[in-house]
């Protein structure tokens, strides 16, 4: 079998995405399901359109809550990786609370942040980073200690400097492995920013995506819920193409990670 | 009478009674005394576990001996580096930074060594026009094949214009024809540059091929087993390979080799 060209890449799940659509608004008004037990994808559209400027402010506040956190996690995350990989006495010892933080459910432990943060924006943020931070440190770590042994050895030869080892070979040798880091952790901040703000159910203007879906299945509006649900997804797509589209203006050249379409 | 020369200047290299026994109390090394003079083309052969590659290592620098002593030079090797004191090191491995360009892996030495970009750059272009890789100084080594990648890793030991050359079975893992190809230009490159060269390989022919002396190793524990001189001059062309006397030398050292496999087993 031959590889399927970028075009048919395209277009495939385009022509699957429109024929599920079909289905489900055939099936939908052929059996007529009443839209608070599940709607028409023309009357999730409806919503989409009416609740316009609701959800757009809505997702407005999640995606700052995403972004903020995902920076945070970045920057945070990179930082003590830096420091885990200057001392294996440090990283022994602190590396096992980072896994405790991951492997803690956010659900369990945003009430607490909740409490303890009045801000509710800030402990969003927290809650969101703290989810999104583990890939960036785990990865990062992995990536500044997998030096090719030759290469480290030629520096060594050649009495390269502590800081020219960093530069010229541990943060390129990284780079792949940080920019995996970079894709989980875009798509766990989304997660956290969400279920945060289940969680902390805040309203009024500030209210995110989570609080329309709540809202949504108060009011039994399930069209709106499934609207707020589509733009939910819609950013976690849009935030891991953004990854993939960094992994590859980075990586392009040299990284295999980066030559899927090559043969 | 050349050797009458050679003895007159210092060696490039000495070892006395340097051996090597690693963390783990295993012997590497038994003392080695050897004495590389300028102009040697040294091959280091020998069975498997034989100490060939520690040997190298010691004469790197990267790993010190357990007792003995090396000079470069006649000194220590802090002055490494300087003029007249430059070495280089081709591992078995390309040792390619992937994500740098071909220029920018041949003038990675250059850098260390913080000279000029004006100054660098022709430089670079010298040492790929030696290894015939001009055209391809703005790829990338994953879009060259394992010989061309050998031959950038040759270019950045040659950009630095060493005074001893230290090779670790560099062509092990290509085949016959690429590292004939290579063993010529190698050849080449090192009596134009009146190169000192220390070279490993686990090939007899090559070793033949390259040396103006072989040096036979043996294990259990590593040690020098026996030297063959290969008097054949220089420079030598391909029709070296084909010749009667090349199958005579072959046949001697091959002969060697034999007994430091034998003796490798027995420990004696």
């Amino acid at each position: 079998m031959s590889e399927p060209t970028v075009g048919v890449r395209t277009v495939a799940p385009i022509v699957v995405g429109i024929l599920i659509l079909a289905v489900w608004e055939g099936a939908c008004r052929f059996w007529h399901v009443p839209s608070y037990l599940f709607p028409t994808p023309s009357a999730i559209v409806a919503a989409l359109v009416n609740n316009w400027p609701t959800l757009l402010r809505a997702l407005g506040t999640t995606l700052a809550i995403t972004l903020q956190a995902f920076a945070v996690a970045v920057v945070l995350g990179t930082l003590i990786a830096f420091v885990f990989v200057q001392n294996k006495a440090i990283e022994a010892s602190f590396f096992p609370y980072a896994v405790l933080l991951q492997v803690t459910p956010v659900v369990a432990v945003a009430p607490l942040i909740i409490i303890l943060v009045k801000n509710t924006a800030l402990s969003l943020t927290i809650c969101a980073t703290v989810v999104a931070i583990f890939p960036v440190i785990s990865n990062t770590t992995i990536g500044l200690h997998s030096v090719d042994p030759g290469l480290l050895s030629y520096f060594r030869m050649n009495k390269a400097t502590r800081l020219e080892t960093l530069l010229r070979l541990r943060i390129p040798s990284a780079l792949p492995f940080f920019l995996a880091g970079l894709r989980i952790a875009s798509g766990l901040a989304l997660i956290g920013a969400v279920v945060a703000e289940f969680v902390a159910g805040t309203g009024g203007q500030s209210a995110g995506l989570a609080y329309q879906i709540l809202q949504a299945g108060f009011q039994l509006d399930i069209p709106l819920m499934f609207a707020a649900l589509f733009l939910i997804a819609l950013s976690g797509v849009v935030l891991y193409l953004a990854m993939v589209a960094l992994n590859n203006a980075l990586l392009g050249h040299w990284h295999e990670s980066a030559m899927a379409e090559e043969k | 009478m050349i050797e009458v020369a050679n003895a007159a200047v210092p060696a490039v290299i000495e070892l006395r009674s340097a051996d090597k026994i690693f963390a783990n109390g295993m012997r590497g090394l038994a003392p080695i005394d050897l004495c590389v003079r300028p102009g040697e083309f040294v091959t280091l052969i020998g069975p498997s576990g034989c100490g060939k590659s520690t040997l190298l290592k010691l004469m790197a620098n990267l790993i010190a001996p357990t007792a003995g002593q090396l000079g470069w030079w006649g000194e220590g090797f802090e002055r490494v580096g300087e003029a007249g004191h430059q070495i280089a090191f081709v591992f078995q491995e390309p040792t390619l930074m992937p994500w740098s360009r071909v220029d920018a892996n041949v003038r990675l030495p250059l850098d260390f060594a913080r000279v000029p970009h004006p100054v660098a750059l022709p430089r670079v272009d010298a040492a790929l026009a030696q290894v015939n890789l001009t055209e391809f100084r703005r790829h990338y080594p994953r879009q060259l094949s394992g010989g061309m990648r050998m031959r950038v890793s040759i270019a950045r030991a040659l950009v630095t214009d060493p005074d001893l050359l230290l090779m670790d079975e560099p062509f092990g893992a290509l085949d016959e024809f690429t590292r004939n190809k290579l063993d010529d230009d190698l050849l080449r490159l090192s009596f134009e540059r009146r190169l000192t060269t220390i070279f490993v390989t686990h090939s007899l022919y090559e070793a033949v091929f390259l040396s103006t002396r072989v040096i036979v190793m043996a294990a259990n524990p590593g040690r020098i087993f026996a030297e063959f001189p290969v008097d054949e001059p220089e420079p030598r062309g391909d029709d070296f390979r084909t010749s009667a006397r090349f199958a005579e030398l072959a046949r001697g050292l091959s002969k060697i080799l034999n007994e430091a496999s034998v003796a490798s087993e027995r420990g004696t």
